[in-house]
This record gives structure tokens, C-alpha cells and sequence, in this order.
């Protein structure tokens, strides 16, 4: 229902306009010739000067904007490349005395390692030495002890024998009689005390 | 038809037998041109590396011809470089002004798109005699066609290249005229349908009006791009 309306409506306003162009002109405005030598005597002028315009003043002043800019985009280019190889080169300097300053620092560490060790070997040794020495001593103080502790003990055998004798007897020994019965005795029982 | 009128605009002025009153077209093609002059003039006064706005679009313009031209034409067209960027610049202005309500379109009209054909067709046809002489007519005889087809391939080549001002201008000029026609009756639709009705005509005017401003774009870059091919077979003769 409302489309046929409005196809109906559509149909209408056609014939409408179709009156409403008819009733206007009488045919297209473009065919007829009042007016065109004015329009080509207009259009002839206002293109010529804009030609003449644009051709001796505008257009090189742009096409000379982008010739500059070009060149200055390229110059910098230029520069940021330059400089981008000297920062480089830095970088590769930098690079070598940061390694060169690794090895001394390593070498320097070594030494001073190597002096250390060398040290406390040097340390060492002379510790090792003074014990030794005094090793050797006190063994050779022992050995002595140990050589001398035998006659000391007679001695002290035949003395104290000698003195009791005398409280039991009341009468004084003969100590190299006493003395030949101790070294005697000890013989015989020396290992019995000193294991050896 | 109304909006394709020419009507005088102050008194009139004749010059001996012609009459070249100012009218509302004259007063278009004036619109157009200083428009086009203030805004390349303002786009390349200053030259910052960076550009602003109107630089940018200056310039953006002038690259666009530019490569345009290189495209079709070679490096050979560079001295025709600045007749083809008005002529774009123009067609587009006065196409695009066309398009603003209750302006008047400069190329709607058979006269103005014709006197630029032919200008460009004489201008071309010069060139190309100066360039190589009478061989410029090797450009009618194509090579590689058989000795039986080619009085008849020689008749249309000539037929095809003498209609070319026919052709370049009647283009321009009949895209602009339907475009405007047919806004003008979707528009009459609308008045006529009214409120209950008007709404569907309404929207294909204003979905119209975005086909007529792409329209008007590319009929001036066809204008233009034709001119370098035209160019281009009169500066490097193929054939």
C-alpha cells in the first residue's frame, strides 16, 4: 500500500519537473551562443595569468623548496652517518682499553698471587725448618734424658740403698760393693723398665 | 536547467563585434584562479624543513603533477610541466567550486572544456610537427599491420586523432552537466515527495554529492592525464 503510494508519488514529481524544465528553458543553457565568445575571452584571460603566475613565480619557488630540502635531509644524512662511524670508532677504543685494562688488572693479579704463594711457601719452609730444629732438639734432649736417666737412677739406687743399710745395720757399706750389686741388678731388670 | 545559466554581471562590454560582459562563469573562473594563486603562493613562501599545513599541501600537489607527468609523458615533457599543473589546478578548482550550492560550474560548459581541447590538440599537433618534421605522421600508420589492413587503419588513426578535442572536451563537460542534472532532480524529488517521501531522494543527494566530489577529482585528473598522453605521442613517437 505505502509503496504504491510512493511510486505512484514518484511518477508524479517526475512529470512535475519534467513541466518545471520544460517551462524554464528552452533547451540547455550551454548551446547557446550568447555568451560564448565572453566565456573564452574570460577563460583565455584569468588561465593566462594564472599560467604566467604560476609558471614564473610559484612553481620554482616550490619545486626550489623541495630541491632544498632534499639536499639539507641528504647533507644531514651525511652528517648523522659521519658521525655515527666516529661514534663508532670511540666505541671500538673503548672497547680496546676496556680489554687492555682487563689483562693488566688479570696480570697484575697474578703477580701479586704468585708473590703471595712464593711468600707463604718462603713462610713456610723456614717454619718447617725452625720445627724441624727444634724436633731434632728436644729428640736429641730425650735421647740424653733417656741415656742419662739409667745411671742417675743407680746412683740414687745405691744411695738410698747405702743410707738404709746403714739405719738397718747401723754400719757403713762399702758403696762400690752396693754399687756393683745395682748395676748388676738394673742389668737385669732394664728391660723390664725401659723397654729396651 | 537554471544552474547552467550565464547571466551578465554589471554592464555590457563589447569590443567591436563580441560581446565580453563580465557574467557570473567569468566571475567563477576569476574565484578559481586567485584561489588557486593564494593558496600555492601561500604555500610556498616560507621553506621549512618541516611544512606546515598549506606547504604541505603545495607541495604534496606539486609532486603529484609532477610525477603524473614523468609517468606518461618522460622526462621529454618537463618544460610543458607548468601548463599541465594549471590546467589540472584549474579544472579541479572550477569543479570543485561547482560543487557548493548555488555556485556556477566554469566546465559545465561546452565552450570553456572545448577552447582548452583545443588549444591542447593545436598545441600538441605543433609540437609534435616541430619535434619530427613530417614524420610526426608515421603516428597514423602503425607498425607491424598488414599491407591489406592499413588504408583502413590509417582512416581510423586520423578519424581517432582529429576527434580527440571532440572527445577531451565533450567528456569534462558532459560529467560535470549529468552530475549537476542529477542533483538537481533528486533534489526536485525531494521538494516534491515532501516530508513523508522526500527522505529516500534526500539521502541519494547527499550519497550523490559524494560521488560528484570524486567525480570532480577525477575528471580533472583524466583532463590532465590525457594531455600527457597526447603529449607524450608527440614527444616520443612510438609508432
Amino acid at each position: 500500500m505505502f509503496k504504491k503510494i510512493y511510486l505512484h508519488l514518484i511518477f508524479l514529481s517526475f512529470f512535475l519537473i519534467k513541466e518545471a524544465f520544460a517551462a524554464e528553458s528552452g533547451g540547455m543553457p550551454q548551446l547557446n551562443p550568447e555568451f560564448w565568445v565572453s566565456q573564452i575571452f574570460w577563460l583565455v584571460l584569468t588561465f593566462g595569468i594564472m599560467y604566467l603566475v604560476l609558471s614564473k613565480l610559484i612553481l620554482p619557488k616550490i619545486s626550489n623548496n623541495l630541491e632544498s630540502r632534499k639536499s639539507q635531509i641528504l647533507e644531514n644524512i651525511e652528517a648523522a652517518e659521519k658521525q655515527r662511524e666516529v661514534s663508532e670508532t670511540k666505541l671500538k677504543e673503548y672497547d680496546q682499553i676496556i680489554l687492555k685494562s682487563k689483562t693488566e688488572a688479570n696480570s697484575i693479579f697474578n703477580q701479586a698471587r704468585e708473590k703471595a704463594i712464593k711468600d707463604i711457601n718462603a713462610k713456610r719452609d723456614v717454619l718447617d725448618k725452625q720445627i724441624d730444629d727444634e724436633l731434632s732438639k728436644a729428640e736429641e734432649e730425650i735421647q740424653s734424658l733417656r741415656e742419662n736417666a739409667p745411671d742417675k737412677i743407680n746412683k740414687i739406687a745405691i744411695d738410698t740403698s747405702s743410707e738404709l743399710l746403714q739405719k738397718l745395720i747401723g754400719a757403713e757399706v762399702n758403696n762400690s760393693s752396693i754399687s756393683a750389686i745395682v748395676d748388676d741388678l738394673s742389668r737385669r731388670n732394664g728391660d723390664k723398665y725401659y723397654g729396651n | 536547467m537554471s544552474q547552467f545559466d550565464v547571466y551578465r554581471i554589471g554592464p555590457e562590454i563589447k569590443v567591436g563585434a563580441f560581446d565580453i560582459s563580465f557574467t557570473n562563469a567569468s566571475l567563477f573562473m576569476i574565484i578559481s584562479t586567485v584561489s588557486i594563486l593564494l593558496i600555492f603562493n601561500l604555500g610556498s613562501k616560507k621553506n621549512s624543513i618541516l611544512p606546515n599545513k598549506i606547504q604541505l599541501l603545495a607541495e604534496l600537489s606539486y609532486t603529484f603533477v609532477s610525477k603524473m607527468i614523468s609517468d606518461t609523458a618522460g622526462s621529454k615533457a618537463k618544460p610543458y610541466f607548468a601548463f599541465i599543473f594549471s590546467l589540472f589546478m584549474f579544472v579541479l578548482f572550477c569543479n570543485m567550486f561547482g560543487m557548493i550550492p548555488y555556485t556556477f560550474t566554469v566546465t559545465s560548459h561546452i565552450i570553456v572544456t572545448f577552447v582548452l581541447a583545443a588549444f591542447i590538440f593545436i598545441g600538441v599537433t605543433v609540437i609534435g610537427f616541430i619535434k619530427h618534421g613530417f614524420g610526426y605522421l608515421k603516428l597514423f600508420v602503425p607498425s607491424g599491420v598488414p599491407a591489406v589492413l592499413l588504408p583502413l587503419i590509417v582512416v581510423i588513426e586520423i578519424i581517432s586523432y582529429l576527434s580527440r578535442p571532440i572527445s577531451l572536451s565533450v567528456r569534462l563537460f558532459a560529467n560535470m552537466m549529468a552530475g549537476h542534472t542529477m542533483m538537481k532532480v533528486f533534489g526536485g524529488f525531494v521538494i516534491s515527495l515532501g516530508i513523508v517521501g522526500g527522505w529516500l531522494p534526500l539521502s541519494f543527494s547527499v550519497a550523490l554529492t559524494g560521488l560528484e566530489i570524486l567525480v570532480a577529482f577525477l575528471q580533472a585528473y583524466v583532463f590532465a592525464i590525457l594531455t600527457c598522453i597526447y603529449l607524450n605521442d608527440a614527444l616520443n613517437l612510438h609508432h
